[in-house]
């Protein structure tokens, strides 16, 4: 089987500055990978040029052994919460149904299968019951599994999470992780970026270290030990060190 | 003689009524998609760069409508061209570019030593309304509503998650100069009605108070033509019977309607507010 992504010396720079600096990695399907790093370190920045939505200076990025834009309907991107407008009137399952948009022509309205489908991926994330509600009304943890809904309708084979658990409740990390979990097991790809070092133990199988530069990629045990994380860390965060350890 | 009597029988006033109802439908239309993208001030913008083109149709000697949709989409690339390619923020080079297109747009048409026209363009006759007009208004709305109805889908996640949207490779860029288009014949289509000046009122206010009353865009939509004309008929009849200034007029009426909306609105209205505070006080205590 060939690879899901790989990135090959990758340069990417944003507002004029390099954010991303000769990053390479490859991974495979049927993998949930996190990308972790300090602020400012080039998380969301390496997440959007692989998805193509910033051009990148130097180096090649490849989706299933071809150009991004070939394979564009099959990834699904989950947004950090901060960036929705949750005022924007829409109801939870009209969001859902957006993953279906992708697959449907120009022109085309979503049909009765496609409403189904945005249905059973609302029910997958335990948000059926809230289906009628409009997204501003629910709470975090709530907002961001109707996101996950809706990059279910995608049926992509990739997924990109921006800091999918960010100010959310316990229960709804738990029922998200679940499910890129079950992704996984299915052959999925999973890339999220995250910033608890606490739970990347627990939740990937392997991690990809950035400060600017790519600091480590490899299988979580690797990845966490406290030299490299305190290379990435460069001394931001002292405790860093004593958790790991710990852990 | 009453108001529907004159309607019944002057010609003018209905080619004036069919006209602002027709602007109402269409400004609300495409004023929700304004609202929901932040794009209030652009849609100002857009209408005020609509004047050099007017002029130089004039000059030309060509239906206004071409020269006013150059003028307005050239701006409209112009604004997007400053605020990406220098450090010049987005409302800054909205302010530069519309103040100096208006300002063009007056140049020219003091040029033709024909300050009517220019008062008619800026505040609108909606009772000097010729057949001509009141035809292009109609294609234009026939336009406009097409593509809203055909592109609803890709204006719905463009103006909602843009970045889903490119990366599932829609053209959002193109999209959003499709939009601004549409907004400039939407003003094309508002001259006579309101004129240049006041027709941003016609695209955020009704949007804006239908945006009160619903969490649905669809039912926004709807709501807001709804309330665009009602605006414009009502506000033609008092600005008749009163004998006041008829574009202004059907601004105020939509400022009175957003403001009964602003404090009645059952689901967003500042007494809803009000109560619901109170009770959790109450509730407390």
């Amino acid at each position: 089987m060939g690879t899901s992504i790989s990135v090959d010396q990758l340069h990417v720079s944003y507002y004029g500055k390099e954010a991303v600096r000769d990053v390479s990695f490859s991974i495979m399907p049927g993998s949930l990978v996190g990308i972790i790093g300090p602020n400012g370190a080039g998380k969301s920045t390496l997440l959007k040029s692989i998805l193509g939505l910033i051009p990148s200076d130097k180096g090649t990025v490849k989706v299933q052994g071809g150009e991004v834009k070939l394979a564009r309907k099959k990834l699904a991107y989950v947004p950090q919460r901060s960036n929705i407008d949750w005022d924007f009137p829409i109801s939870v399952i009209d969001t859902a149904l957006i993953g279906t948009y992708p697959k449907l022509r120009m022109f085309r309205r979503p049909k009765k299968s496609d409403k189904q489908l945005a249905m059973e991926c609302l029910e997958k994330v335990g948000m059926s019951e809230f289906k009628n509600r409009q997204i501003g009304e629910l709470s975090g943890g709530q907002q961001q599994r109707v996101f996950l809904a809706r990059a279910l309708a995608q049926q992509a084979e990739i997924f990109f999470l921006d800091e999918p658990f960010v100010g959310i409740d316990i229960s709804s990390e738990e029922t998200i992780i679940k499910i890129l979990k079950e992704l996984r097991d299915q052959g999925k790809t999973i890339l999220v970026v995250h910033h608890d070092l606490s739970k990347a133990n627990d939740y990937f199988q392997q991690l990809i270290l950035l400060n600017q530069e790519l600091v480590k990629f490899g299988n979580v045990d690797e990845v966490m030990t406290p030299e490299t994380i305190s290379r990435a860390y460069q001394g931001q965060l002292s405790f860093l060190k004593e958790l790991v350890v710990s852990s | 003689m009453n108001f529907l009597e004159a309607v019944m029988h002057y010609e003018f006033l209905q080619k004036a009524l069919l006209t602002s109802i027709m602007v109402g439908i269409i400004c609300g239309v495409i004023g929700c998609f304004i609202i929901l993208r932040g794009m209030a001030l652009m849609g100002d913008a857009i209408s005020h760069a609509v004047l050099p083109g007017v002029a130089l149709s004039y000059f030309l000697g060509i239906n206004f409508f071409f020269g006013a949709v150059f003028t307005g989409v050239l701006t409209a690339i112009g604004i997007g061209y400053i605020s990406q390619n220098s450090r010049i923020k987005n409302d800054s080079s909205i302010g530069i570019m519309f103040t100096a297109a208006f300002a063009l747009g007056i140049v020219l048409i003091t040029l033709m030593k024909s300050s009517t026209d220019l008062y008619h363009i800026l505040f609108g006759n909606v009772l000097a309304v010729r057949p001509s007009d009141m035809w292009m208004t109609l294609i234009i709305g026939v336009i406009v509503l097409t593509s809203v109805y055909l592109f609803y889908k890709e204006l719905l996640v463009t103006s909602f998650d843009e970045t889903m949207a490119q990366a599932y490779g829609l053209p959002t860029k193109l999209i959003h100069y499709f939009l601004m288009t549409l907004l400039t014949m939407v003003t094309v289509a508002s001259l006579q009605t309101v004129g240049i000046v006041l027709v941003v009122a016609m695209l955020i206010t009704p949007a804006a108070t239908a945006y009160l009353l619903t969490n649905r865009l669809s039912f926004m939509l709807f709501i807001s033509s709804g309330f665009g004309s009602i605006s414009a008929v009502l506000g033609l009849y008092i600005s008749y019977k009163a004998n006041l200034a008829s574009g202004a007029t059907i601004v105020l009426v939509a400022t009175g309607l957003f403001i009964i909306t602003l404090i009645f609105s059952p689901k967003h209205g500042v007494l809803r507010k009000l109560i619901n505070s109170r009770k959790k006080r109450v509730s407390y205590s």
